[in-house]
Order: C-alpha cells, then sequence, then structure tokens
C-alpha cells in the first residue's frame, strides 16, 4: 500500500471517529451509546494498525490488538456479568439540554478542538501532521461534555470511556512508541473503571432504586436543612 | 532490600484477604501491613534524610520505572503513617455495626489495595504509569466512599469517580503530549528525573500544553477551586478512618504529581507555572474559607478545609523563593497528620452523638469530654492556632511572601486564612462549648455522657492518642532529620 493510500484511509477512520463522538453525545437509548462506543473503539484500532502501517512501528499494531481485545469484547462482557440489566433498556427522557443544541454545543467544541490540535501537531513534528491530533482533542472534549449532559449510569460511564479513548487517538500519532508496560496498564485500568462503576450502579439501584445517577442531588450546601426530624435528633 | 518491596505488604494483605481472611483476622492483616510499610518508609526517609540514595539498591533495569528522592520519601512516609492509624481506627469504627463477614472483606481488600495505589505514586519515576497510580486510587476508594450505601453515600461516590476519572481522562492526554515533548527533545528516559535534564532540548509549547492540561486534570482530583464540587462530597460521605486518607493523605499524593512538574516547567519561557499555583492556590483558600463559614455538617466543614490547605500548599509554592518551597513542604506533613487528626475526631464525634449536623450538637464537652477535646484539639490544630504545627507552615509562607515582595498576594492569603480560622473554630466552638435550648434536663445528662464513652472503642481511642503525638509535637519541635527530609524535598523543586 502507498503512504497516500494508508494516510486516506487513516483519513476515513478519522472522520467516522468523530461522528462516533458526535453520536455518543446525541444518543438517547443506552444500548446505542455502547454499540458507538465499541464502533469508536474498532475505528480507534484501525488508525492505530494503519499508522503501524505507516511507520513500520510493530509496537502500534500491539495497540491495535489491546484495544480490539478489551473494548469489543471484554467491555460489553464484564457489563453482562457485574452491572444491573436495568441500565441497557434505559432510554433517557429528560436531558439537561436538548438534542439540537448538544449537538450545537458539541460542534463549537470540536471547532475548538481543530484550533488547539493543530499547533500542538505542527509542535510535535511532520509525523503527527494528520488527522489525529484534532480529532483525538475533539473526541476528549466531546467525552468531557457528555459527562456533563447526561443523566443515566450507562451513558456516564461511556462518556468517560470516549475521553480515554479520544486522549489514544491522539496519542497513537504524538506517543507511538510509549512503552508497551503502559498501554496494557492503561488498558487494564479501562476494564477496572468498567467494572467498578457497575458496581457501584448496582448498588444504586439495589440501594435508592434509580439508574439515572446524575438525577441523584442531596448533597450541596445547606441540605442538612432538608433533614427530617428523627434524624436530627 | 529494594525500595519496590514496600508494595507488598498492602498486595499481600489484600490478596490474603480476598482470598481467605475474614472479621478480625483482615483487620489485624491490615494493621500488620501497614507497620510493616511504616518500618520501611521511616527507615527509606532516614537514609535519604541523611543524604544517601536508595535508588542503588535496584538494578539497573529499574532506573527506567522506580526512584525514590526527598519529595518521594516524604509522601512515603505520610502516606505509610495515616495508613497506620486510620488502619487501627478502622477497627473499632467499621466493626460497631457488626457488618456481614463480606462487607468487611470488601472494606479491607480495598483499604489495603487504597494504601498500595497512593504508595506507587511516589515510587514509580514513569509519568504515565504515575497516571494509572492516580487513577487506580480512585478506583479503589470508589467502594470505600460509597461503604455506608446510603442515598448519600452513593451520590458522593458517584460524584467523585465521575469527576475525577473525568479529570484524569485530560490528564492522561497532558501525559502523553509530555512524552511527545520528551521525544521531541531527542528522547531519553521518560521518568521524572530524565524530563529534567531534557528540558533545555524540549519544545517549550508542548510543554506549555502538557503542564496545563495536567494541572486541570489532576487538580480536580486534588480539589483545587473551581474543580472541587466533587471534594466536600466524598470526604465528608465516607467512613471517618477513609475519610482521613483521603482529606489527610489522598489529595496531597495527587498535588505532589503536580509538584513534580514543577522543576521541569519552571524554568520554560511562557509556562508562568509560578503564577498558576498561585492563582488556583489563592482561589482555593479564598473561597474554601467561605463556604467553611456556611456549612452545617462537620464532617464537610473538615472537607472544606482541605480545600483550604491544598491551595495553601500550593500558594506557598507559588509565592516563589526556596523559602516559599520549604514551607509548603513543611505544610504538606502539618495538614496530612492534623487532617487526618480531624478526621478521627469527627469521627469520635459522630459515634458520640450519632449526626453529622453541627447544628443538633452542642455541649460536647460535658457529654462526651473525650470526643469533644479530641475535636477542639483538631479544630484548633487545622485552623492555624499557636502553638500548632498549621500554624508554623502557614507563618512560614506569609514570611517567604513577604520576603519575595509579592505583597498583595500575601495579603490576600492572610486575610482567606484568617477567615478559615474563624469559620472552623466558630463551629467547633459552638459543637464543644455551646449551650442548646433544650438542655438542663439533670436526670439525662450523666447516662447520656456514660453511653457515649461505652461508645466509643478502644481502637478509636487508641488511634486519636498516636495521631495527636505529630500535631502536638510538630508545632513545638521539628526533629533533625524530618528537617533534612523537608528540605531535601522542597530542593525536589528545581527553585
Amino acid at each position: 500500500m502507498t503512504f497516500e493510500l494508508i494516510d486516506n484511509l487513516n483519513a476515513l477512520a478519522a472522520g467516522l471517529f468523530l461522528l462516533t463522538a458526535f453520536g455518543i453525545v446525541a444518543m438517547r437509548q443506552a444500548r446505542g451509546c455502547l454499540q458507538l462506543f465499541i464502533l469508536q473503539s474498532l475505528l480507534l484500532a484501525a488508525s492505530a494498525a494503519l499508522l503501524g502501517l505507516r511507520f513500520g512501528s510493530s509496537h502500534l499494531y500491539g495497540v491495535a490488538l489491546v484495544n480490539l481485545i478489551s473494548k469489543p469484547i471484554v467491555v460489553p462482557w464484564l457489563l453482562r456479568r457485574t452491572a444491573p440489566g436495568e441500565i441497557y433498556t434505559r432510554r433517557e427522557i429528560d436531558q439537561v439540554l436538548n438534542i439540537p443544541t448538544a449537538l450545537l454545543i458539541a460542534l463549537a467544541l470540536a471547532i475548538g478542538a481543530y484550533f488547539l490540535g493543530i499547533p500542538l501537531a505542527e509542535a510535535v513534528g511532520p509525523d503527527a501532521r494528520g488527522p489525529n491530533v484534532p480529532i483525538g482533542i475533539a473526541a476528549l472534549l466531546l467525552g468531557a461534555y457528555t459527562l456533563t449532559v447526561r443523566r443515566e449510569a450507562m451513558s456516564l460511564l461511556i462518556g468517560i470511556l470516549a475521553m480515554e479513548n479520544g486522549a489514544f487517538f491522539a496519542g497513537i500519532a504524538i506517543a507511538h512508541d510509549l512503552a508497551m508496560l503502559v498501554e496494557l496498564a492503561i488498558a487494564t485500568d479501562g476494564l477496572i473503571i468498567v467494572f467498578i462503576m457497575a458496581v457501584l450502579v448496582r448498588a444504586v439501584e439495589q440501594h435508592v432504586g434509580v439508574t439515572a445517577v446524575g438525577e441523584l442531588a442531596s448533597l450541596r450546601e445547606g441540605a442538612a436543612e432538608s433533614l427530617s426530624p428523627e434524624e436530627r435528633a | 532490600m529494594s525500595v519496590v518491596a514496600i508494595l507488598f505488604p498492602p498486595a499481600l494483605a489484600a490478596i490474603l484477604i480476598g482470598l481467605l481472611l475474614r472479621g478480625r483476622w483482615a483487620a489485624g492483616a491490615t494493621i500488620a501491613s501497614s507497620l510493616a510499610v511504616l518500618a520501611m518508609a521511616v527507615r527509606m526517609a532516614a537514609r535519604i534524610a541523611a543524604g544517601a540514595s536508595v535508588d542503588d539498591d535496584l538494578g539497573p533495569a529499574w532506573h527506567a520505572w522506580v526512584s525514590v528522592d526527598g519529595l518521594s520519601a516524604l509522601i512515603l512516609l505520610l502516606v505509610s503513617f495515616i495508613a497506620t492509624t486510620a488502619s487501627i481506627y478502622s477497627v473499632g469504627y467499621i466493626d460497631r455495626e457488626h457488618l456481614s463477614g463480606r462487607k468487611l472483606r470488601v472494606y479491607y481488600a480495598s483499604y489495603n489495595l487504597f494504601v498500595f495505589s497512593m504508595l506507587a505514586i511516589p515510587l514509580v519515576a514513569e509519568p504515565t504509569l504515575v497516571w494509572i497510580a492516580v487513577e487506580l486510587t480512585t478506583l479503589t476508594s470508589a467502594l470505600l466512599v460509597s461503604f455506608e450505601n446510603t442515598r448519600e453515600a452513593l451520590e458522593a461516590a458517584w460524584k467523585y469517580v465521575v469527576l475525577s476519572l473525568m479529570g484524569a481522562g485530560v490528564a492522561l492526554f497532558g501525559f502523553l503530549v509530555l512524552f511527545a515533548a520528551m521525544r521531541s527533545g531527542g528522547g531519553g528516559d521518560y521518568t521524572w528525573s530524565g524530563l529534567v535534564e531534557a528540558v533545555p532540548r524540549m519544545s517549550p509549547f508542548l510543554l506549555r500544553a502538557a503542564f496545563l492540561l495536567i494541572l486541570i486534570g489532576l487538580g480536580t482530583k486534588v480539589g483545587l477551586v473551581p474543580m472541587h464540587t466533587w471534594l466536600p462530597d466524598a470526604h465528608s460521605q465516607a467512613p471517618s478512618p477513609i475519610c482521613a486518607l483521603l482529606s489527610g493523605i489522598e489529595t496531597t499524593s495527587i498535588l505532589y504529581v503536580i509538584l513534580r512538574l514543577y522543576p521541569i516547567v519552571r524554568h520554560v519561557p511562557g509556562a508562568h507555572a509560578d503564577t498558576w499555583a498561585l492563582v488556583l492556590g489563592l482561589l482555593s483558600i479564598g473561597v474554601a474559607a467561605f463556604l467553611l463559614l456556611q456549612v452545617r455538617d462537620y464532617k464537610r466543614l473538615f472537607a472544606f478545609s482541605t480545600v483550604e490547605h491544598m491551595g495553601v500548599i500550593l500558594t506557598g509554592v507559588g509565592l516563589g523563593a526556596a523559602a516559599g518551597d520549604y514551607a509548603s513542604m513543611q505544610q504538606i506533613v502539618n495538614h496530612s497528620v492534623t487532617k487526618s487528626f480531624c478526621f478521627f475526631a469527627a469521627g469520635a464525634v459522630l459515634l458520640a452523638t450519632g449526626t453529622r449536623e453541627i447544628a443538633a450538637i452542642r455541649g460536647l464537652a460535658r457529654s462526651s469530654p473525650f470526643a469533644g477535646a479530641a475535636l477542639v484539639l483538631g479544630g484548633l490544630a487545622i485552623a492555624g492556632a499557636p502553638p500548632f504545627a498549621v500554624f508554623l507552615g502557614e507563618f512560614a509562607i506569609l514570611r517567604a511572601g513577604l520576603a519575595s515582595g509579592q505583597y498583595v498576594a500575601t495579603g490576600l492569603f492572610t486575610l482567606f486564612i484568617v477567615i478559615a480560622f474563624f469559620g472552623v473554630m466558630g463551629h467547633v466552638n459552638r459543637m464543644v462549648f455551646g449551650v442548646a435550648q433544650g438542655q438542663g434536663d439533670p436526670g439525662h445528662e450523666p447516662s447520656a455522657a456514660a453511653s457515649a464513652l461505652a461508645r466509643l472503642p478502644f481502637s478509636c481511642r487508641a488511634a486519636l492518642v498516636v495521631a495527636a503525638i505529630p500535631v502536638i509535637v510538630l508545632g513545638v519541635y521539628v526533629p533533625a532529620p524530618l528537617h533534612d527530609l523537608i528540605a531535601s524535598a522542597a530542593s525536589t523543586l528545581g527553585r
């Protein structure tokens, strides 16, 4: 394959990667969110493999392989084992913002990411020029944005994992010889995140009876006033 | 013996508790592992204070991954000390409700893993692995924050996890940019010391970007204003010994990672590292000082005080001059030992009264003198009254600020810590010495006092006494080895 073809394919993967990030912001169904995240991880793996081919870096093949195994296979399995089945079937009715507004803000974030990412990629060197850095930053910001507008446990979990995906999408272009030990540690860390958050959602579902964890809002300044008389005693 | 061995006791204890130990055995294993870690940390700190290096014990293959200098040794020492007192405190505090064996095992296994991750932060020298350790502190402590499974505790744990991980995502990108900066400078070991050596060759733009990303990302977990919103929730809803760990040392060990960047970025043109420290520091002290005035829950009071003290430490670094760096390192020690004591005292008050509400507690001095005395001691010490250590640290920062001619910043600093002082003491004073409206029923008082004393388990009292020793001693006397260790830590900040 010529370098030009590889670059074009990588640009395609990057474009689709950004679309999945937008999709995660807009998707109301919990299961859809998870599927978009899996698609995003596959695109991350594809981009890593393409860049590996481009730079002749076997290390990036390793990154692709780790992503291919941990996210599309292990994450859903872990969720099925540990999280309550409830979280799949949830559909978010009331969001903080309606979807068109949310997408508009997301678009502004993506444009901002472009202006942040280009000089950053320039400073790293010729290898990093390409769509990875700006689009990685965009996905990072969109993940963070998802966390602020969503209420359902699943969307929040996916938001966090999508942020990490974004950081990595930029990372494979600017830091493609990070030690393999570190890559494996980060992948394991992602799985621990899924496990701990799933256990927390289960506890919330058991003790409070909801999975829209963002709606829990009894802790704030002055909340003690709302304590019942028995609790005061 | 290699320095890595300090990670073995908590790892071993966690595995044993997960596999076979139950109940009292789990508690015993936790205390034993904490004591072993404390012994190793003291030994390491003593050698570093005496000017020796402990890295030589390691094989050459380890040098790319692990390194211990003055700053790391200081954090290791504090983690191990608070892990020890909190593990003793846990025995009586956690077991009082006769929890199921499974719940106790989850508690002690998580406890050991949490201590493990906090020990790994100062020990590991490779920045991305340090990031992993930071992530692990969040993930291993999440189930400890939600331990009581009340609606509030679950909410606090959830907020804690989501916001910490959100910050961590930003920080991860920062560490990747830092790595790219290293490569742009021709490579070398990607370790803290390797980075310091490579500074002149690295792109200043990338260093600035990495610094800001990591400062914002990890600043969230330190609880710097305006990213502090989760902290008072998590640090007040967790069981008291866990609050002591979270507030006393977890925040500090994350702040350590930010401080590690200072020798790297301090002299990079346009990075304004000291200004950032000063601005975020003063903002944290100021906002926390005013929030302190209006809290209704005394554990939240101490949680806001943590936000304030993270600001104090950062302000000391930002005010400039080597004296400021020294004062900040001193303040790290003072805050850790004092804040953990405060949460032990708060836990004792909670056991004695059964409520977290400040307004519901009056006249603690009479109804439960032990908890009342502990609360007054903790309150005075953390608010910064002389002759306690926090006062000395704050005063040293003040002097460093005046010496470097930063009068406006120093003035604001003084104003805010004075407000915070009255914020803390006002609440504590009313709780301990105030007279409740309904009080004066003579037949009721002695029985309440007797039952309160009966309810404070022996291990809690023992932990309070042990934790009180450095709170009282460090205010009047800093042992020479500790002074040397603090000086050695301050020298790593690259002034």
